[in-house]
């Protein structure tokens, strides 16, 4: 009996226990199904998904960096250029001591005081995962010294690269400009432009001049070359590769030698001088002194370098044929005697009799020629030769400055040429309601005045005094000013003009034939150009910097040197048949006639005849007229 | 004894099935870890060092009379106790945790003794009060699984922590722990949810939280989900073909021949493959519930349950970590993963299996 109770009990045991082991079975089966469904869901779901970032994992995209295009001169002279060479490059993050890395390298090769200084200078810019050189222009012997040991150097890479290079440095610095190495705020722009993918593995961009307005150009575009990468970073094989297209070659309207040519003849003034071809607007010419050493900049200027630039009261970053605002002074009289005439408020003929100044109606305040007792009688011609400002100041005063405002705005003064270089400000041509909205103040009749020989509000950059002379030369036709003359050899279409102020032939006849009387015997230049084979067109002309008290006279021997008058100078060649319009201006040079004239004659006689200058002293030849 | 009675004598407590089952899971253990250590053979040979070892101490307790293991079991416990104490007051910090002892001789982590001392205890106290079983007996073997898994967690060991409290969990389960009171411990649970969560270690806190988005630290603490994920995933349906895997051979994968070995097969073997592992891993189970379901004794019984559904949640935490459904706890793929400790524990959890098949067959016979 007890027995068959144990025997029941044990049976019943079995049966509650297997009971357990199904829901244990059960509860298993339950939970591999949903493993199943797991490994279901990522290899057949979501495989796409999954492979993707599988193979952003595994492909590693490495730029290839294109070759920047070349800049040559209109006859083909290399004006920007690539060498090969080898830089020292070092990736920080990579690096666990820096500073015994450097140390370490420095046992191999030289690395100076100036190139450290540089190196932490980036290092405090750089962006994450940056390279920064800390070397640039190995010698063969240190590139071989290197690669023996590149082992102990994890972190350090020698790289063969291309480096930029201007051959012409100073001479071309402000025309040029130069590239460098992207800083935070490009790097901003270019993510702005959706173009940042283009420089994934540049370094550089351009920064100014040419290389800044062309950059999209000189660039090119990126290559890729697909590599596989295994987790740690190193490249395994290359899986494809898209070549680079290399950036396309500029050639410029500018000659270099006629470059040359102008910088030696600007000497040691600071100024500007801009010549262009008045038939089609080409600059052959674009000199702002002085200049600076572009190729300090590509790799990051080091400090001292920097502030001995920054810092010069000479001020030789600044673009002054772009950037420099000059009161115009008697180079205006030409464009005023044509507004004059637009106006019929002076026919040709009309004169008036010079005492050597001129009054307001009921002022006795004097405005004084620049010629004490004055000129005698002055028609519209000799009142451009010998620059009489009396003419002027009444002429202005009978066209109100509003007039002279509409149409002096058409030739171009106070507006932007539209030059192929950023940066450009407009200069001021001055109104009545540009004063009251500037000035809060109404214009005054004696505003005028002084507007009408070019010495009141009226600021004028060098290059626009080119255009303006350019459109001159030409009768009226403005072209804008260009320095690209051809990318990658491809020319555009001729230009077309940019404006026709359609001015009556007789009207710029007077005017051209006048400011070639001024390079004649009586005229303001005539000195600087005696003896020349070509006629020449020309216009002197002298800014004030400080103002002159009534009464008193200007003693150039008195003033500081920086406050001295600006020499003007305008002119185009051949008179008859212009090739080649220009203005100079030198700073604190004085008068016109005798220090920016003879400036303009070397440049002419190289272009038109291929004479080369003789070297050329600081304040040169003096001339039959004094100048105004 | 000749030849064949020797023979016989060999196989006569080994189980043909289970070892089927067994020796397909080690032979892809072996094929993935020459994939996965790149083409490493020493890897191969040592982890075919470990399986002859394994092997050994399976076939002797395979060949154990069962009233052996009965009686091994509280000096196993007794032991084992007495070492996890010893970890606790002496033991060395490595990784940031105190899991190992120094004997001199040997340095020994007595949890993994515990995978197999702690059901085996709980069986062996189980089997004596079969006829007079309250619950009072439950509580009492609960409190043989609550210390030495106290002493483990804080060590602390999340992993091998999970798989103890599952055996023992087990135990329990099987011997009929009443349904009120598994409810009860399951809301219990939920209750004590936030405060668990603040008993958690830092790191521990980071694996889970990295379950729920592993990318808001795609290059750190999610970075092992991620790539896990990825190696699966991109395997695909076919796979990516033997020693083809990216992930697995551009070094992507991180712990590839030990916790993560799974995301190497299914890389290279695809979803395919997966069937075929899951398959096999079936097989082992079922017939772990086979020898469960025959079993003569209570404590067998209970032993052959919980080491089968030990060896399930095993590989169910180790795949569902893999795949991202689990947090990262530190357990093998069970047979698949290299390492020699973990397939000793096993082996030996299979060989009491298939002494338990073998020698009531003995005795039916």
């Amino acid at each position: 009996m007890t027995r068959k109770i144990e025997l029941k009990n044990s049976q019943r045991e079995i049966h509650f226990f297997r009971l357990r082991l199904f829901v244990g079975l059960g509860f298993a089966g339950l939970l591999m199904l949903l493993l199943l469904a797991r490994v279901f869901y990522l290899q057949v779901l979501q495989h796409g998904h999954f492979d993707t970032l599988a193979e952003s994992n595994r492909i590693y995209v490495v730029p290839i960096v294109p070759n920047r295009g070349v800049i040559t001169d209109r006859n083909g002279v290399v004006l920007a250029r690539n060498y090969a060479g080898y830089t020292l490059e070092v990736t920080p993050d990579n690096i666990r001591n820096l500073d015994q890395t450097i140390a370490e390298i420095g046992k191999l090769v030289e690395i100076k005081p100036k190139d450290l200084r540089r190196f932490k200078k980036l290092l405090a810019e750089r962006r994450s995962l940056q390279t920064l050189p800390i070397r640039t222009r190995l010698t063969d012997e240190e590139v071989a010294r290197f690669a023996a040991q590149r082992y102990r150097f994890p972190g350090v890479e020698l790289k063969a690269r291309l480096f930029r290079e201007y051959p012409y440095t100073e001479t071309t610095s402000h025309l040029l400009g130069y590239i460098g190495r992207i800083n935070q705020q490009e790097l901003e722009e270019l993510e702005a432009g959706e173009v940042a993918a283009n420089y994934l593995g540049s370094e550089y961009i351009g920064k100014t001049g040419i290389e800044q307005y062309y950059e999209k150009v000189l660039h090119g575009v990126t290559g890729f070359e697909q590599v596989e990468v295994d987790a740690g970073g190193r490249a395994v094989r290359m899986v494809s590769r898209t070549a680079p297209e290399s950036g396309k070659n500029l050639t410029l309207t500018l000659d270099a030698g006629l470059q040359e040519v102008a910088v030696q003849a600007l000497g040691d003034f600071r100024g500007a001088l801009v010549a262009i071809d008045p038939a089609n607007g080409e600059v052959l010419a674009y000199v702002s002194k002085p200049g600076y050493d572009p190729n300090l900049f590509i790799d990051g200027i080091d400090t001292e370098s920097w502030d001995a630039l920054n810092n010069s009261p000479d001020v030789p970053l600044n673009n002054r044929a772009l950037r420099g605002q000059y009161p115009m002074g008697s180079t205006i009289k030409p464009f005023m005697a044509l507004t004059g005439l637009h106006f019929a408020a002076r026919s040709p003929d009309f004169s008036i009799s010079d005492p050597g100044y001129y009054m307001l109606p009921g002022s006795r305040h004097q405005y004084r020629d620049w010629k004490v007792g004055g000129h005698g009688r002055v028609d519209m011609f000799k009142s451009i030769v010998v620059s009489c400002d009396t003419y002027y100041y009444g002429l202005a005063t009978e066209l109100g400055i509003d007039r002279m405002h509409d149409y002096l705005g058409q030739f171009g003064f106070g507006k932007r040429t539209g030059i192929d270089l950023e940066g450009e400000v407009p200069g001021l041509l001055p109104s009545t309601g540009w004063k009251m909205q500037r000035h809060q103040q109404i214009w005054y009749p004696g505003d005028t005045v002084s507007a009408g020989i070019g010495q009141g509000y009226q600021l004028a950059t060098p290059l626009q005094m080119a255009h303006v002379t350019a459109t001159l030369a030409n009768g009226g036709v403005g072209y804008r000013p260009h320095l690209v003359k051809a990318i990658q050899r491809e020319t555009s279409a001729p230009p077309q003009p940019l404006f026709d102020l359609k001015i009556p032939a007789q009207d710029i006849d007077l005017v051209k034939r006048a400011m070639q009387a001024v390079t004649h015997p009586g005229g303001t230049a005539a000195g600087s150009f005696y003896n020349a084979l070509y006629p020449v067109g020309a216009k002197t002309g002298t800014a004030q910097v400080i103002a002159i008290k009534q009464g008193e006279k200007y003693d150039e021997k008195k003033v500081s040197e920086y406050n001295r008058d600006h020499a003007w100078f305008i002119a185009f060649a051949p008179a008859d048949q212009p090739r080649i319009a220009l203005a100079v201006l030198a700073e604190n040079g004085g008068h016109g006639s005798s220090t920016a004239a003879p400036i303009a004659r070397k440049v002419f006689d190289y272009y038109l005849l291929g004479k080369l200058p003789k070297p050329l002293k600081k304040a040169a030849v003096s001339d039959t007229a004094e100048g105004d | 004894m000749n030849l064949r009675q020797l023979k016989q004598r060999f196989v006569l407590h080994l189980d043909p099935v289970l070892l089927s089952g067994l020796g397909a899971l080690l032979l892809v253990s072996l094929l993935t870890l020459y994939s996965a250590s790149d083409g490493n053979g020493a890897r191969v040979l040592g982890q075919l060092g470990n399986i002859a070892v394994a092997f050994i101490v399976l076939w002797i307790i395979a060949n154990m009379p069962l009233h052996w293991l009965m009686r091994i079991a509280v000096p196993m416990y007794v032991l084992g106790m007495a070492l996890l104490i010893g970890v606790a007051l002496f033991g060395e910090i490595s990784h940031g945790a105190r899991r190992w002892l120094n004997l001199g001789v040997a340095n020994i982590q007595p949890s993994e003794l515990m995978k197999i001392a702690v059901p085996l205890m709980m069986a062996w106290y189980f089997e004596k009060h079969e006829a007079t079983l309250t619950w009072r007996n439950h509580l009492i073997a609960a409190l043989l699984l609550v210390m030495p898994l106290a002493l483990i967690v804080r060590q602390p060991d999340l992993g091998t922590s999970i798989l103890i409290a599952a055996s023992g969990f087990f135990v329990l389960f099987l011997a009929g722990l009443s349904w009120r009171v598994i409810l009860g411990l399951l809301v219990a649970a939920a209750a004590s949810a936030p405060f668990l969560w603040h008993a958690l270690h830092d790191y521990q806190r980071q694996r889970i939280l990295m379950l729920f988005d592993p990318s808001q630290d795609a290059l750190g603490k999610g970075y092992h989900t991620i790539q896990g994920m990825i190696a699966v995933g991109s395997g695909g349906l076919m796979g990516k073909g033997y020693l083809q895997g990216t992930q697995t051979h551009l070094d992507f994968l991180p712990e590839r021949t030990t916790d993560f070995i799974f995301a190497v097969w299914s890389e290279e073997f695809g979803f395919i493959g997966n069937l075929f592992l899951l398959g096999l891993y079936v097989f082992v189970i079922g017939r772990g519930f086979v020898i469960t379901a025959n079993a003569s004794t209570y404590f067998t019984r209970l032993m052959a349950g919980s080491i089968t559904l030990t060896f399930f949640i095993y590989t169910f935490v180790n795949i569902g970590m893999v795949t991202g459904i689990l947090p990262v706890v530190g357990v093998p793929l069970p047979l698949v993963s290299y390492g020699g400790t973990s397939l000793l524990t096993l082996m030996l959890g299979f060989g009491v299996l298939m002494s338990i098949h073998t020698h009531q067959r003995l005795v039916k016979t």
